[in-house]
């Protein structure tokens, strides 16, 4: 089986075809906001990170944007740098260079301010994205897929229709030969035992516990309950009572093969097939991005009370699993497995037309998150605070 | 025809109901996997997507759903009763207990 993608210099495949316009400091956005919007099919990735931050942390942005400017989906990157921030340009510009595609960098001090650095990085936007539009997409093998996957404003159906679709489309994508990521580590609280069991060595069923546990001494260090934190009260709203209840359901959606390994938070897939963890947390626009550094070149996203956001270099195709969501938000949702809940269909009929869906996307086929344009933020999960 | 709820689990102790507007008094049908299905009157009025009790839970019982705990019952629980926050509480990510 194969699907219709852009074959990058370094062998890897995309889904997209953008210029990504990289600001290097959240000060940088605005500068790198108005390029995107001046030129089409680029996009910026603006985030609040970068400066203000212990080294550890600074490291974590670099290696993120980095990551996010490696990424298969990407064609060109301009790096727009203010001049004075705590992450490190020169790495990411070589970094993202290596990959074969042309990186570009302006500062913005350098150039004499935001006016005049906006029209010299649309002037060289413009450049990078009429070299890459000759690009065309070829025929690859569905092993060269990279599917990542998240859950957002879950309620008590994505345990039992959508994250269950999603388990279906993820373990036909590993029996393809291809790759699935899925994360949200607090989201295997009071389940951790049940993936261990999915380990592929005892080695990554310990690095399971080793992450988990990490993540809830971090939630239980202000010494309150994490209720209301995670679950969400749109998630105690929808019938979800515990975070156990909640991570019980969220694991599903990770299908059942074995789980080949845990990849950090910044780690860029390279050869890795099947289905992989990577330590990300809950929250859905840290997730997003943290699939997005790992090169997935699309996301399944399952929701039962309708989260509408994408990404602007990942497509994100949302599988809503409460029908009455489905009906209310349906320009929003792509996928209806609230048809399970109903006993329209079943998991099987169900799981076939959104891997298929998928399969379409990764060809080109906008999601509904791309005709809507809901795509212009990203933050990445740092670990200390802001200083 | 009965409101209908989802039990993921021969262990588990409580089910997820899926129609909207039950009332107390309701008779519901309990649904499993291999489409056997058990009639329990609730208690008292369930939201859709929420949960009812389909056996006596004791305070401190483990609540089951998925074949395993999702916390424990601060209260007695009785079959046909709403479980939720009000009665039931998560045993995880508790920095306000001392260890």
């Amino acid at each position: 089986m194969e699907f219709m993608g852009y074959v990058r210099e370094n062998g890897r495949v995309g889904s997209r075809n953008h210029v990504a316009v990289i600001p290097s400091v959240n000060c940088a956005n605005e500068v790198a906001k108005r390029i995107a919007a001046a030129v089409p099919n680029t996009r910026s990735l603006n985030h609040h990170q970068g400066c203000c931050e212990l080294p550890p942390d600074l490291d974590r942005v670099t290696l993120s944007l980095t990551g996010l400017g490696m990424s298969p989906n990407v064609g060109a990157v301009l790096i727009v740098s203010l001049g004075c921030e705590g992450t490190d340009v020169d790495y990411m510009a070589q970094h993202i260079a290596e990959t074969g595609k042309s990186v570009e960098v302006i500062r913005i001090q350098e150039l004499g301010g935001t006016r005049v650095s906006i029209e010299k990085g649309t002037e060289i936007a413009q450049k990078l994205a009429d070299k890459i539009a000759p690009i065309k997409r070829q025929a690859v093998d569905m092993s060269e897929a990279i599917m990542s996957i998240k859950c957002g404003a879950s309620d008590a159906t994505s345990g039992l229709a959508s994250n269950v679709v999603i388990g279906y489309v993820a373990d036909k994508i590993v029996d393809l030969g291809g790759t699935v990521v899925f994360g949200e580590t607090t989201e295997f609280i009071g389940a951790e035992h049940i993936l261990a069991r999915r380990a592929r060595t005892p080695e990554v069923g310990r690095k399971i516990y080793e992450i988990v546990e990490r993540m809830e001494n971090r939630a239980k260090s202000l010494g309150c309950d994490m209720r209301k934190g995670q679950p969400t009260p749109g998630n105690i709203a929808g019938g979800l009572s515990s975070i156990e209840e909640k991570s019980l359901g969220a694991i599903v959606k990770s299908g059942t093969k074995p789980i080949e390994g845990v990849l950090e938070y910044t780690d860029v897939i390279s050869n890795q097939k099947g289905l992989w963890i990577k330590d990300t947390p809950g929250r859905e626009i840290e997730t997003l991005t943290g699939m997005a550094i790992s090169g997935a070149q699309a996301m399944c996203f399952s929701t039962g009370r309708g989260a509408p956001q994408g990404f602007p270099t990942m497509p994100v195709l949302k599988i809503c699993g409460n029908p009455h969501t489905f009906a209310r938000l349906s320009e929003d949702m792509d996928v209806n497995a609230g048809r399970i809940i109903t006993g329209e269909k079943s998991i099987e009929e169900v799981g076939e037309e959104a891997f298929e869906r998928f399969v379409r996307v990764l060809s080109g086929e906008k999601t509904h998150c791309e005709e809507l344009e809901y795509y212009n933020s990203i933050d990445i999960y740092t670990l200390g605070p802001v200083i | 025809m009965n409101p209908m709820a989802l039990r993921c689990s021969d262990k588990d102790n409580v089910a997820v109901l899926f129609e909207e507007n039950v009332t107390a008094g309701t008779d519901v049908d309990v649904r499993d996997k291999r489409g056997n299905t058990m009639v329990i009157k609730i208690n008292e009025a369930i939201p859709y997507g929420h949960k009812l009790a389909l056996a006596a839970i004791a305070k401190g019982e483990d609540i089951i759903k998925y074949g395993e705990s999702i916390g424990i019952a601060t209260r007695d629980i009785a079959p046909g009763d709403y479980v939720h926050i009000h009665n039931m509480d998560s045993k995880r990510g508790r920095g306000d207990w001392k260890e």
